[in-house]
């Protein structure tokens, strides 16, 4: 019988089962960069840095060099990787435990530097690994583990929007916030990401691609229903679009 | 090459280049800035490369990055800032990254001050992050010393694939002595690093990881285990140390650093009014130098150890002693340098004491 190959895995992933759950995005987005890894040619020469939480273990994923960071610092391993590999694509795989609260320090600098590396930051309002606690970018209401009242203002403040804040950075070159409920918004996403990686090879600076994510285990509701919550919830706080974009010269809107 | 006159901090940053130093990230703090400033100039100067990071945190991670892509690297703190450090120095001890660390120690608890002081010993010798780790960790006495240590650390970082620290003092970094940079000292070419995450995954056909995680216990115990291994050969070879007047010696202290140099000149004086002391003087303070108390002469009743800071070392050699001689102790604390007729005044009082 023929057999049609209308599907491979591609070389930018190790073939390393996955270790996220049913529902959560962090498996697209894993796709997503290892295809634009390796559709630019750019996998074989690679250096990346996995985070702490429920993406620790991408550095078994990415098959590329990878670094292990601490909680919240791998920008600044990513800083120290690139600037004694220049010619290398280094990038951080972050969530927004890692990124928006214990490593804001390092992400903001590394923006302030215009440190010539990609990050993608996948937000899903809440700390996946260590078990469903409020992040900096819980919604108001939204119930976690240390929120069981649901996150108030007055007690937690409202949840920080890094792309905006990072938009103020006069440092950062080209930041974008997307999503991957549907196949349409699955397309623009590796758009942006292929576009974060450019700005990279053309040493334009620092690129930051937020994704918005989701976690049904640690929201508390089925994989079916998370997409949904995230689309009706998440993206009204954290619109989508392109934040900043001081690329110069020719422009692909 | 002719000795130059140079201010401490300023002759550990050239020695740093001269040991082949491809990276500095650092963090102001006093009293240890001009290190920085110094490698500000000369790094760029040399085609290398030198970032001030936004923290100290931030620093020792960079140093992770760059020394887990293969570089030569080195930071430079002082006490509080080296505390923020451990963390990352636990990472890189547990990912066997290579670098070098220089502690330009000022006096604690807290902020402390920022005079010289040796109150670090613990954090430096322990180890201040978690886990089962050591660091390889040098307290040099003068500029000459200093320099062709910190020179040599980058081959044994390299060799040992494990973090080394230069436990220098206030003392060290600002005063000016004559040195000579090119003296030989056990310098290498940085060897090939087949390990490290250089971006080079194709032309070397597999993955390489720098990583300190291990989820299976059996997996971590036999990662330490390995450690273990390499902190066993660490003490077989790397134990140094000077032996001071203790051929005849009645007293012996035991003092390394700027105390170690205060502490000559107090043997001198007592030497003088005809009193036998003798020094051991540890180089290499992790591992500790055990082996400089192994023969030591019957003339021996008391080992006195001197301290910049109220006792820490002391538990080493209350730990090598194993109650074989007396033991006393004599320190200033705070960034206080004490005079060497500080310690004359001891060992009389000790004498008297004995009558």
């Amino acid at each position: 019988m023929d057999t049609t190959t209308v599907y491979k895995p591609g070389k930018g992933l190790t073939d390393r089962k996955l270790s996220y759950c049913p529902g959560c995005t962090h498996g697209i987005i894993h796709k997503l960069v290892g295809e634009v890894l390796e559709e630019k040619n750019l996998i074989d020469n690679a250096i990346g840095v996995a985070s702490v939480g429920c993406s620790v273990m991408s550095y078994e994923f990415f098959n590329c060099d990878m670094h292990q960071a601490a909680h919240g610092r791998a920008p600044a391993v990513a800083t120290g990787a690139k600037r004694v590999r220049e010619d290398k694509t280094v990038f951080t795989y972050q969530g927004d435990g890692d990124l928006a609260s214990i490593g804001l320090a390092e992400i903001v600098h590394a923006a302030h530097r215009g440190e010539n590396i990609t990050v993608i930051f996948v937000n899903n309002a809440i700390y996946g690994m260590t078990g469903g606690q409020m992040a900096p970018t819980t919604l108001i209401g939204q119930k976690t583990t240390t929120s069981p009242f649901g996150r108030e203002k007055a007690q937690a403040g409202e949840p920080l929007r890094i792309s905006e804040l990072l938009a103020t950075v006069p440092g950062a070159t080209y930041l974008e916030r997307v999503s991957v409920h549907d196949p349409k918004h699955v397309k623009k996403a590796k758009k942006a990401i292929e576009k974060a990686f450019e700005v990279q090879e053309k040493k334009q600076g620092f690129s930051l691609i937020e994704f918005i994510s989701t976690c049904p285990v640690q929201w508390g509701i089925q994989p079916y229903e998370a997409t949904r919550w995230a689309v009706d919830n998440m993206i009204p706080y954290f619109p989508l679009g392109v934040f900043k974009d001081a690329r110069g010269g020719e422009t692909d809107e | 090459m002719a000795k130059v006159l140079m201010k401490g901090n300023e002759a550990m940053a050239l020695a740093a280049i001269k040991g082949g130093c491809d990276a500095f990230f650092g963090y102001p703090i006093t009293p240890q800035n001009e290190l920085p400033e110094y490698l500000s100039k000369h790094m760029k100067e040399n085609g290398r490369v030198f970032v001030q990071a936004e923290s100290e945190v931030a620093a020792i991670n960079m140093v992770y990055g760059a020394g887990g892509s293969g570089a030569r690297v080195l930071t430079s703190s002082s006490s509080p800032g080296i505390a923020l450090k451990q963390e990352g120095i636990s990472y890189l001890a547990g990912s066997e990254v290579p670098c070098v660390i220089i502690n330009v120690m000022r006096g604690g608890p807290g902020l402390g001050g920022i005079q010289p002081a040796q109150s670090d010993y613990m954090q430096i010798t322990r180890g201040g992050g978690n886990g089962d780790y050591h660091t390889l960790a040098f307290a040099p006495e003068n500029l000459q010393e200093t320099v062709d240590i910190i020179k040599e650390s980058f081959t044994l970082a390299d060799e040992y694939r494990n973090p080394v620290m230069i436990a220098a003092d206030g003392l060290l970094g600002q005063m000016m002595e004559p040195v000579d940079l090119e003296r030989s000292s056990n310098v290498k070419e940085a060897p090939l690093k087949p390990w490290a995450a250089t971006g080079e995954s194709g032309k070397r056909g597999h993955r390489n990881k720098i990583v300190s995680l291990f989820l299976d216990p059996n997996d971590l115990e036999d990662h330490n285990l390995k450690l273990q291994k390499k902190y066993n050969r660490m003490i077989d070879e790397q134990q140094r140390f000077e032996m001071i007047h203790t051929e005849d010696a009645e007293i012996v202290f035991v003092a390394y650093g700027s105390m170690a140099r205060i502490a000559r000149s107090a043997i001198e004086t007592l030497r003088e009014k005809g009193i036998k002391v003798g020094m051991i003087r540890p180089i290499s303070i992790w591992p500790f130098p055990e082996k400089a108390f192994e023969n030591l002469p019957k003339s021996v009743h008391t080992l006195l150890t001197l301290e910049m800071s109220l006792g820490q070392m002391i538990e080493d050699v209350k730990i090598v002693n194993q109650g074989r001689y007396k033991l006393d102790f004599f320190g200033r604390t705070g960034g206080v340098v004490p005079e060497p007729e500080e310690i004359v005044e001891k060992v009389l009082a000790m004498k008297e004491g004995a009558n």
